[in-house]
């Protein structure tokens, strides 16, 4: 039965992250933004006790979250967390990837990893202390196209483990998920590499790289145009050695070099986590459609809704396209949250949401700036660090024309190499 | 809880509306078009799938409840078919939905159930009007209290089956508001005018109709004396025109998408080249999307939210833009072929302007 009811825990969740989101991100939010590379510590810690307080460990939704979960009960652990980060990226979008709880590395360990593995490399997230852990799939060379990707691993069969060359761009949370520091447990990275270079595709696997691994260095923070509080490391791995069981999947499966499930399963990852993404940029869009309703106000403009397009403003005109494409596209993400959680295929939604998403909150954030003038364009307000922070969401996890190609291959029934 | 699967009986319907809509309607379509003319056996075909007979309760002659959102659904597959003919199948509606809403329980009772319990007959609405900026909240045709009777006063436009009406709901302005009147049969003062020849849905017969000192009783005024809220109407027909745009646009989508498959250009089908498969990426994220909002705002109007009326203004903007946006790259995608009248796709082009002209046209 058709149904956009929110679950009554959803709406409690909501209630408690605008807690969070008035109080501990709104206020800093302009400070982090002109101190980039300072680290909102405060955040992290609260949100790791409250996060361990209500029993959820990890922002990918772990083995131990889905045991909760009752069989009869309808699961909702995917919606859950895009509410969630629509919350969270509504406070600070920047401040929402420095969340402890693993991100995208701990998603694609959840997406990929067997059980054993998960509980391996997951359990850090319950500790006394908060962790961080990040997902290494860009490189110099290659960003969108990654099957090109360069970094190697060798096995060395006399100590039975992997040696992995190579050197990763744009990786975020990096340093906090490698840097050791004391508040912090130590993290991991997932790095893609390729077991076979002449195979392409098909010889690209994941793998776990441990904080303090010798010959993993974090070179480089880059200086960004937004989300400017969330690091985003340049990692170098130089013969950095890890267990053989440190490949994510099944080994016998994961090493044949002959089938691309390894690559497979960085896709299936971006499944899962294309929806989250475009739920974050979700938040800045709403976030910065209701400042400027409130500016517009208290100059004394309310926008009337049922009106003829040619009896509306100008004004009104705009603000109703953005809440009409803001609502549309939100209600893409919350139907590929929505499959996920019913284990449904949902690349295509998924793709979907984030070509949307990616369009919406750039479109929006920089008519907000247009439409209040000398306001928009001051840093007075937020509207134009929203502005900023708006432009990365149709770029990574997938650039909006990548997403586009997806969303094309799959509704006309092409594969990669039929359309490229 | 949040869930997108439509129920058991929806999904038995739209299969139901679904054959019919590829097996009657869209055969149909191009020669209804070119001639002016809708097959009147094909609508009553479409009415006997009882869409609209199982949103009106038994005690009103129907077997069901009203229900906006089987009824969006149900429109989005008809249109996929013909949009005419689908404006054509829902016209009755626009006299029982106001009714069944707004309608005092005399009033139900009596006029409801000879519509329903008949085969299709041009039951009716009046509610556009000849004005570029024209607004359903602000009318400029007026009913006037005269002792036991509203004179109505006023010409409207784009009237479905005005010709030969069997009864209709004319909406004109009384202290500032929109409100609902029913006009019977032949009431003197009303002047069918000519049939508008439009830019699309030409076999849809639509007429200017005057309407010159119309003397109804007070107890034709929808509601009763109190009258009643516009507000659910007007949404109503929001989201119908919405799941109308929706529909089409996904019928010009597909065949977009299968001639991007078998048509070749430089040695390869032209779906392989990104500046077509981009434009048919951004066409189905759109429909997909305006398609969520409608089946939401449809969920509010039988929920009854509070801001059930924004959210179907919401689809509605968003499916005037949309349908235009994908009917256009429809024929761009066929580039010369799609303008040639043998291919649908100028003809879902010419409707889908409609679209920002038609909200008055359904009801859900």
């Amino acid at each position: 039965m058709i149904d956009f009811e929110m679950p009554e825990v959803i709406a409690k969740q909501q209630y408690l992250l605008k807690t969070v989101a008035d109080n501990m991100m709104r206020p800093v939010s302009r400070y982090y933004d002109e101190h980039e590379h300072e680290i909102p510590w405060d955040y992290i810690e609260f949100m790791h006790t409250a996060m361990k307080a209500s029993g959820a460990g990890s922002l990918a939704p772990s083995e131990g979250g889905e045991k909760k979960e009752k069989k009869d009960r309808p699961r909702i652990g995917y919606q859950m967390l895009a509410f969630m980060i629509e919350m969270l990226s509504w406070g600070d979008a920047g401040m929402y990837l420095v969340t402890p709880g693993g991100g995208l590395g701990a998603a694609a360990v959840e997406a990929t990893g067997t059980p054993e593995q998960k509980r391996r490399f997951l359990e850090r997230f319950k500790k006394e202390k908060p962790a961080f852990a990040a997902m290494a799939m860009t490189e110099p060379c290659c960003g969108s196209d990654t099957a090109a990707i360069r970094t190697t691993a060798v096995l060395d069969k006399e100590t039975n483990e992997w040696v992995l060359n190579g050197e990763k761009i744009f990786v975020t949370a990096g340093d906090k998920s490698l840097t050791p520091y004391e508040q912090l447990e130590p993290g991991f990275v997932v790095v893609w590499a390729t077991i076979d270079p002449k195979a392409g595709r098909a010889g690209i696997r994941p793998f776990v790289v441990e904080a303090g691994t010798p010959g993993v260095k974090v070179t480089k923070l880059e200086h960004k145009m937004g989300i400017r509080v969330s690091d985003t490391a340049a990692i170098v791995l130089q013969n950095a050695r890890i267990p053989f069981d440190n490949i994510l999947g099944s080994p016998e499966v994961i090493t044949d070099k002959k089938t691309s499930k390894g690559f497979k399963g960085a896709m299936s990852t971006f499944n899962a986590t294309r929806p989250l993404v475009s739920a974050s940029a979700m938040g800045v869009a709403r976030a910065t459609l209701e400042l400027l309703k409130e500016m517009l106000k208290q100059e004394g403009v309310e926008i009337r809704y049922g009106l003829p397009r040619a009896k509306m403003t100008n004004i009104e005109r705009e603000v109703i396209d953005m809440e009409t494409m803001l609502r549309e596209a939100w209600l893409l993400v919350l139907k590929a949250v929505w499959l996920a959680d019913q284990r449904q295929p949902n690349a295509l939604t998924a793709s979907m949401s984030k070509v949307k998403a990616g369009e919406v909150v750039t479109k929006i954030t920089q008519k907000a700036v247009e439409l209040m003038g000398p306001l928009g364009y001051s840093r007075d307000f937020l509207l134009e660090k929203w502005f900023r922070d708006a432009k990365i969401n149709d770029i990574f996890e997938g650039t909006g024309q990548i997403n586009r190609l997806i969303v094309a291959r799959q509704i006309l029934g092409f594969h990669g190499a039929q359309l490229r | 809880m949040y869930s997108f699967e439509p129920s058991e009986e929806q999904r038995m319907l739209v299969d139901a509306v679904k054959r019919y809509a590829a097996n009657d309607l869209r055969p149909a379509m191009r020669d209804a078009d070119e001639e002016a003319q809708l097959n009147m056996d094909l609508v009553e075909k479409g009415w006997e799938l009882g869409i609209l007979q199982a949103s009106v309760p038994e005690e009103y002659g129907g077997f069901g409840e009203r229900s906006a959102v089987t009824s969006v659904l149900a429109a989005e597959e008809m249109a996929w078919g013909d949009l005419a003919a689908s404006l054509a199948v829902m016209t009755p509606g626009l006299y029982v939905l106001p009714l069944l809403l707004a309608g005092t329980e005399e009033q139900k009772q009596e006029l409801i159930p000879p519509v329903i319990e008949a085969e299709w007959k041009p039951y009716t609405a009046a509610l556009l009007e000849w004005k570029f900026d024209f607004d359903a909240n602000d009318l400029q045709t007026t009913a006037q209290e005269d002792g036991d009777a509203y004179v109505i006063n006023g010409e409207k436009v784009y009237v479905p089956f005005a010709d030969g009406y069997e009864g209709m709901i004319v909406y004109a302005k009384v202290d500032g508001k929109t409100q609902g009147f029913v006009v019977p049969k032949a009431a003197a003062g009303v002047t069918v005018g000519e049939r508008h020849k439009l830019l699309g849905v030409h076999a849809l017969p639509l007429y200017r109709v005057k309407f010159e000192g119309v003397r109804v009783p007070k107890e034709n005024r929808l509601g009763g004396a109190a009258g009643h809220d516009f507000a659910p109407i007007l949404a109503s027909m929001w989201v119908a025109n919405a799941a109308l745009a929706v529909g089409m646009s996904r019928a010009a989508l597909e065949y977009a998408i299968d001639y991007a498959k078998e048509r070749e250009a430089f040695g390869v089908k032209i779906g392989q080249k990104q500046a077509i498969a981009f434009m048919l990426a951004e066409m189905a994220t759109e429909v997909e999307g305006v398609r969520l909002l409608t089946w939401e705002a449809a969920w509010k109007l039988d929920k009854g939210k509070d801001d059930f009326y924004k959210h179907a203004y919401l689809a509605h903007n968003g499916a005037v833009d949309m349908a235009m946006m994908v009917t256009d790259r429809a024929v761009q995608v066929l580039g010369g072929h799609g303008y040639i009248r043998e291919h649908p796709v100028e003809l879902w082009m010419r409707n889908g302007r409609g679209f920002a002209t038609f909200a008055g046209l359904a009801m859900v």
